[in-house]
């Protein structure tokens, strides 16, 4: 069996691992017909929700938009996770990144006036080139100070989010009327289509081509990781670092490199968040998604057709708990549950085949960054 | 290796937790059901509500803020028990989700559906006008034009705080008062402005010289925020250094901070509460409330949820007043003679001899 099916297919294990000890804590909380003792009336609940977790996500063209909205910037979020896994390095700031993307993609959409074929990419490459700016300084920190990209990214994402609370409360920034910490609408011209957009002017679809940009960027990532120097000196600096040193090549230039790629991706994250969903930045415009992306990152092995994938199943998650909340009484929060089962059913047989050094089995799994002490 | 481990852990503990998180909410929603089903069971006839279904969907804050979106929730709760209406919730996690809550909603048929904050304002609207057939109203906005289907619930705070303002003015001993606000936003400043009115009333009734701190009529004092209690502590400290007795945060936990303080000034400050009666709510300093300012948005949600009942439709804003009820004053300790003055400003207020 070839590697990626064989990494699918457990992925695939672990979803259905995690569905069955979701489905053991529906029962146990479904208090009422636990109380009747009608065990029947509770594992009804269990199918109920799970059907509501269907429809939700799959089950109309609206609930497959909604599955596409969310995964849009938790793919490329991800893709920022996983280019610096590739380089060995941990990007715990993409929240920060997106922010940076989001205010330049933002400052760009309402302060030109240009035709929508010049204004988009324009906007959209600000987005990339603001989340890269802010990308490179971990990787600089580290690079000339040896500084951990775990602490100053982390850092970094306190300094992007109030620096993002202040900037949306100045003039430049402000929405005319408004004195909370909300922006202008950036200009129609700047918009991002909407993916469904030639299905007639639906405004419950809200999928947008924000996913278009996902997808390219996936390909971007496997292109630069598989027919690239740069791509093939990222991986071997994150198998090795000493190695790729003695080797010739320079790795604290790498990480620089490394990082304000990743930075882009997240930047884009942000950028089509504003440009394509809201149509402008308030200080909560990156919310958890940061954070998330390390689990997509994780779930995907940090490769790009893993990191899409993984996405999605993210994406349709969320739209799946909507729709289970409304019609059983099983919260979303029982999403959260499920996600964190997943990453772990996957991390866990990772730790057992290493206990057990069962090698051959466990290189499928791959390595996907190194801890502290690198 | 390390690495993993730490991760799974981490995932361990936010499955914990919200598994925790989880059997709380389920613990609620089975509450609600069973509650639902006393009713029904109690009454021989059907409650007029039976059959309709009332939803809400809450602001990022969530349902359990202690602040508007709870007091949203309990106009919920009172027309699930008195009037038999089935009632539904969905909480916004960032902007992002008010558009499909509203869907999700529209979906399910939901004949009223209540939103929470001025921010859900456009994404209501938007709602509103693709679902003809279906009800909204929305707490702190008002539509204008109006919307036929949707209804916003809007409140005259300056009234209740003129009195607020009229009776601190009298009971203040130094001839200083105070107040601040949480972030100078007009739902905010109303109350203020209120306050200041209500100071200056005073002072040409009596011929009196009360001072205000915090605010002159076009800028103040304000905390930035609305969740710092040191914030709180420390502005109505630097009130108190000024000479003022008695400070009416407007600034929701903010003014818990101010209440601690004064419970440690020993009986100096007194604070002035601010939605709710506070005296209740914040039953541990209950003794330094004088009064609270009252915004009754739970009465307002009720209303609307019993006009969608009976068929009379939610057309019109709706603006709590004095002379409806929607706003008003609690007294905790005011001596019954300042009271009963007080009490007919208020009427004068309602009847419009008294123009604010």
């Amino acid at each position: 069996m070839n590697e990626t099916l064989k990494s699918l297919r457990f992925t695939l294990l672990a979803v259905v691992a995690a569905l069955f000890v979701s489905a053991f804590i529906i029962v146990i909380t479904d208090i009422e017909a636990l109380g009747d003792g009608n065990l029947g009336k509770a594992f009804g609940t269990v199918g109920r929700a799970y059907w509501g977790l269907f429809k939700g996500s799959f089950g109309s063209l609206r609930a497959i938009s909604n599955t596409i909205t969310g995964a849009t910037p938790l793919l490329l979020a991800g893709l920022a996770v996983s280019a610096a896994f590739k380089a060995g390095l941990f990007n715990i700031g993409a929240t920060g990144q997106m922010l940076a993307g989001a205010v330049t993609g933002l400052f760009v959409g309402f302060a030109f006036q240009l035709p929508p074929i010049i204004h988009v990419p324009f906007a959209l490459l600000a987005s990339a080139a603001g989340g890269a700016a802010f990308g490179a300084i971990p990787g600089v920190l580290k690079a000339r100070t040896g500084a951990h990209e775990v602490i100053t990214t982390i850092m970094l994402n306190g300094i992007a989010s109030f620096t993002v609370l202040w900037l949306l409360k100045t003039q430049l920034f402000k929405r005319e009327g408004r004195d909370d910490a909300i922006s202008k609408f950036v200009e129609d011209s700047a918009k991002l289509p909407k993916l469904f957009g030639f299905m007639g002017n639906r405004i419950d679809l809200l999928a947008h081509t924000g996913f278009i940009v996902g997808l390219l960027a996936t390909f971007a990532f496997w292109w630069l990781l598989r027919k690239t120097t740069l791509g093939f000196e990222m991986q071997a600096t994150g198998f090795n670092q000493e190695a790729a040193r003695y080797a010739g090549m320079r790795t604290k230039s790498l990480m620089v490199t490394s990082m304000a790629i990743a930075g882009a991706f997240a930047g884009l994250a942000g950028g089509s968040e504003v440009l394509g969903l809201y149509g402008y930045a308030s200080a909560t415009v990156a919310g958890d998604i940061g954070f998330d992306a390390i689990a997509v990152a994780l779930l995907g092995r940090s490769t790009p057709i893993g990191t899409l994938v993984s996405a999605l199943l993210f994406g349709a998650l969320q739209a799946g708990g909507r729709q289970m909340q409304v019609d059983t009484d099983v919260p979303i929060d029982l999403i959260i549950v499920l996600r964190a089962l997943i990453v772990m059913f996957i991390a866990a047989p990772l730790l057992v085949k290493a206990m057990f050094r069962m090698r051959g089995e466990a290189t499928s799994f791959g390595q996907t960054f190194r801890g502290w002490g690198g | 290796m390390r690495k993993h481990k730490g991760l799974k852990s981490a995932a361990l503990a936010i499955a914990a937790f919200a598994l925790i998180a989880s059997a709380c909410g389920s613990d609620d929603a089975t509450e609600e059901v069973a509650e639902e089903e006393e009713v029904t069971e109690e009454t021989t006839a059907p409650l007029p509500g039976a059959g309709t279904l009332a939803c809400m969907v809450t602001d990022t804050g969530g349902v359990d803020d202690k602040g508007f979106n709870q007091i949203s929730y309990a106009g919920m709760l009172q027309a699930e028990s008195e009037l038999g209406v089935t009632i539904d919730l969905l909480e916004s996690a960032s902007d992002a989700d008010y558009a499909p809550n509203l869907q999700s909603f529209a979906d399910k048929g939901c004949n009223i559906t209540v939103t929470v904050g001025f921010l859900l304002g456009d994404a209501t609207k938007a709602a509103a006008e693709a679902n003809a057939g279906l009800s909204y109203a929305i707490v702190d906005y008002a539509y204008d034009p109006a919307i036929a289907n949707a209804r916003g619930l809007v409140f005259a705070t300056d009234q209740p705080s003129f009195m607020a303002g009229y009776l601190s003015a009298a009971m203040s001993k130094t001839g200083i008062v105070g107040t601040y606000g949480g972030i100078n936003i007009p739902p905010v400043t109303i109350f203020m402005e209120g306050f200041r009115k209500g100071v200056e009333y005073y002072n040409t009734q009596k011929g009196a010289t009360v001072k205000l701190l915090g605010w002159d009529g076009k800028d103040g004092t304000f905390a930035g925020n609305f969740d710092s209690l040191d914030d709180g502590k420390n502005i109505a400290k630097s009130q108190a250094d000024e000479g003022a007795d008695i400070i009416f945060p407007v600034a929701g936990p903010v003014g818990l901070g101010s209440a601690q303080y004064a419970l440690e000034s020993g009986g100096k400050v007194r604070i002035i509460g601010v939605d709710v009666d506070m005296s209740v709510s914040n039953p541990d300093a209950a003794a330094v409330y004088i009064a609270s300012v009252l915004k009754k948005i739970d009465a307002a949600v009720f209303a609307a949820i019993k006009d969608v009942v009976e068929g009379s439709g939610v057309t019109d804003n709706y603006v709590g007043t004095l002379a409806n009820g929607g706003v008003g004053v609690a007294f905790t300790a005011v001596p019954d003679a300042l009271k009963a003055e007080v009490e007919a400003i208020g009427a004068g207020i309602a009847d419009g001899s008294i123009k604010i």
